[in-house]
C-alpha cells in the first residue's frame, strides 16, 4: 500500500497452528505505539475474527489488500 | 579433509538431527558436535503431568551424552556468541568453535519478566520446578476460582492450556471439590482454539463439564495484591489460583542476532529451514520465527529435511527443493481427561481433522511418553 510502511510482516498463509490472528497479536504485543504490521492470511475464518479482534483491542485496521491466490493482507497500526 | 558440523541446542531436534548425520556420513566426511547448555535432556511433555501428581518431576530427563550416537561430540558449554561472517560460534567458556555447516536449534525459554506481576502472581508448568510448585497449590486447594490461559505470544505447545483445563476439570472432580470450584478457561481469539474443527469438540466439551470461557483474552498485566488478572482488551478477571503460560523468548545470544529478530527467533525459510538465506545454516524447532506450533512434533518433521541437505552438501549433489522439503507437518496429541485423547495432525496443505477422543488415542500418547528415549532422539523413526 502506497505511503504506509510496514514495520514487520508475517506470512501466515498455510498456518493453523497457532494461525495468522495470532500472529497478529504476537505482532501487536512486541510493536512500539505507531508501527504498522501486517499478516497474510488465506483462511476465511481470519477475515472475520482478525478485524474484530483489532476492533476490541482498539488499534487501527488500515487495510485489508488482496494478496494473490485469494490470500488478503491485514494491515493494522497499533494506537496504544 | 572432513568437514565440520556444529548442532547448538541438545534437545529433540538438535538430537535427532546429530543423530540421523552421525548414520549417514562418515568420519572421513565430517565431525559431528553437538553444543548444549545443559548435560540433561528433558521430555517436556511430562511436565503437564507432575501439576495432578501423575509424574514425578525427578525423572523426566536423561543424560543426553546417552541420547547421541557415539560418533558425536558432545560440548555442555552455554553458547554467548554467533559470528555469521567467521563461522565461529563462542561459548561461556570462551572457547570458539568453527563450523563450515551450522544447525540452530536452541529451543525457547521462559520469560516470566515480559508481564508485570507475573513471576508473583502466576503459576505455570513450562519449567519441572514451577510445575512441582503448582503441584503442592493444587494438592491444598480447597475449592475457589481457577484461571486458566496463555500469557504471552508465542508460547511452546500450543496445545498444552487446553489439556491442562481437561485434566484440572477430572483432579477436582476426583478430590471431590469440583462443586465448590469454577473453572474459567482463556484463550487470545474469538473460540476456544485457534483450530475450528478441534475448536468445536473442545467447546461442547466444556459446555458438559461447565468449564467457563473468557474470550478475547490477552493478558496484559497481573495484581497479585488483589489476585486480579487484566487484558489487553480492558477485561479483568478475579482468580483464587491462576495458571498461565509465560511468555517465551529465543536463547539470548540470538536476541537481536544480525539472524533473528529482538526476542530471539530465527529467520527461516518455511520449506528449506535455510536460515537468512544463508547456504550453509539451517534451523529447526522452537528456535525459528515461522509461524507454526512450537512443538517437539514439529522438529521432529523438520530433522531429516535438514540433515538430507547437509550430506547433499558435503557430497556436492544437488538437491531437488521439490522433493527435500518440510511440508509444515506436525502432529499433537490433546490430552481430554479421563483417560481419554484426541489428536491434531496438519501440514502447510491441509488442516487437521481431530477424531472425538477416544481411549486408544490416549494409550498411544502414554506410549510416546514411555518409548520417546528409544525412539524419537535417537532418529530410530
Amino acid at each position: 500500500m502506497e505511503g504506509i510502511k510496514i514495520t514487520k510482516e508475517v506470512d501466515a498463509r498455510g498456518s493453523f497452528c497457532p494461525g495468522p490472528l495470532m500472529e497478529m497479536i504476537r505482532l501487536i504485543r512486541s510493536a512500539q505505539v505507531g508501527d504498522v504490521v501486517a499478516v497474510i492470511s488465506a483462511d476465511e475464518g481470519t477475515k472475520k475474527d482478525l478485524p474484530a479482534w483489532i476492533k476490541k483491542a482498539k488499534h487501527e485496521l488500515i487495510a485489508e489488500e488482496p494478496v494473490e491466490g485469494g490470500a488478503t493482507r491485514f494491515i493494522c497500526r497499533k494506537l496504544h | 579433509m572432513a568437514k565440520n558440523i556444529l548442532i547448538l541446542g541438545g534437545g529433540t531436534g538438535g538430537s535427532i538431527v546429530a543423530n540421523i548425520l552421525a548414520r549417514s556420513l562418515s568420519p572421513q566426511e565430517a565431525t559431528i558436535t553437538v553444543i548444549t547448555a545443559s548435560p540433561q535432556h528433558i521430555y517436556q511433555p511430562y511436565q503437564l503431568y507432575i501439576p495432578f501428581g501423575y509424574q514425578d518431576p525427578r525423572k523426566i530427563a536423561r543424560s543426553e551424552r546417552s541420547l547421541l550416537h557415539r560418533r558425536v561430540a558432545l560440548v555442555v558449554d552455554p553458547v554467548e556468541a554467533l559470528d555469521i561472517k567467521n563461522q565461529t560460534v563462542v561459548c561461556r567458556s570462551h572457547k570458539s568453535y568453527p563450523y563450515d555447516y551450522l544447525v540452530i536449534a536452541t529451543g525457547s525459554t521462559v520469560d516470566e519478566q515480559q508481564i508485570p506481576g507475573f513471576k508473583e502472581g502466576a503459576d505455570h508448568f513450562y519449567t519441572p520446578e514451577a510445575a512441582f510448585v503448582l503441584y503442592e497449590k493444587l494438592q491444598n486447594f480447597n475449592g475457589g476460582t481457577i484461571v486458566v490461559g496463555i500469557g504471552g505470544l508465542p508460547y511452546k505447545c500450543p496445545v498444552a492450556p487446553i489439556e491442562f483445563t481437561f485434566m484440572l476439570e477430572e483432579f477436582l472432580t476426583k478430590k471431590a471439590i469440583r462443586q465448590q470450584s469454577e473453572i474459567i478457561y482463556t484463550f487470545p481469539l474469538n473460540d476456544v482454539f485457534n483450530i475450528k474443527t478441534a475448536a468445536d469438540y473442545i467447546k461442547a466439551d466444556f459446555d458438559k463439564r461447565n468449564i467457563k470461557t473468557e474470550l478475547f483474552f490477552n493478558l496484559s498485566e497481573i495484581h497479585p495484591e488483589k489476585k486480579i488478572a487484566e487484558s489487553i482488551e480492558g477485561t479483568e478477571l478475579s482468580y483464587d489460583l491462576l495458571v498461565m503460560t509465560p511468555p517465551h523468548k529465543g536463547a539470548p545470544f540470538l536476541r537481536g542476532h544480525e539472524i533473528a529478530d529482538a526476542d530471539g527467533w530465527v529467520q527461516t525459510d518455511r520449506h528449506s529451514l535455510k536460515v537468512a538465506q544463508l547456504e550453509n545454516v539451517w534451523s529447526l524447532g522452537d528456535t525459528t520465527n515461522l509461524p507454526i506450533s512450537k512443538a517437539g512434533s514439529t522438529a521432529h518433521f523438520q530433522a531429516p529435511v535438514i540433515a538430507k541437505q547437509i550430506c547433499a552438501a558435503i557430497r556436492k549433489e544437488t538437491v531437488d527443493p521439490e522433493k527435500v522439503k518440510y511440508n509444515g507437518h506436525v502432529a499433537c496429541f490433546i490430552e481430554s481427561g479421563y483417560g481419554k485423547a484426541t489428536m491434531l495432525d496438519f501440514d502447510y496443505e491441509h488442516p487437521p481433522q481431530p477424531p472425538p477422543p477416544t481411549e486408544f488415542i490416549h494409550f498411544q500418547k502414554l506410549a510416546l511418553n514411555k518409548f520417546y528415549w528409544y525412539l524419537i532422539p535417537k532418529a530410530l523413526i
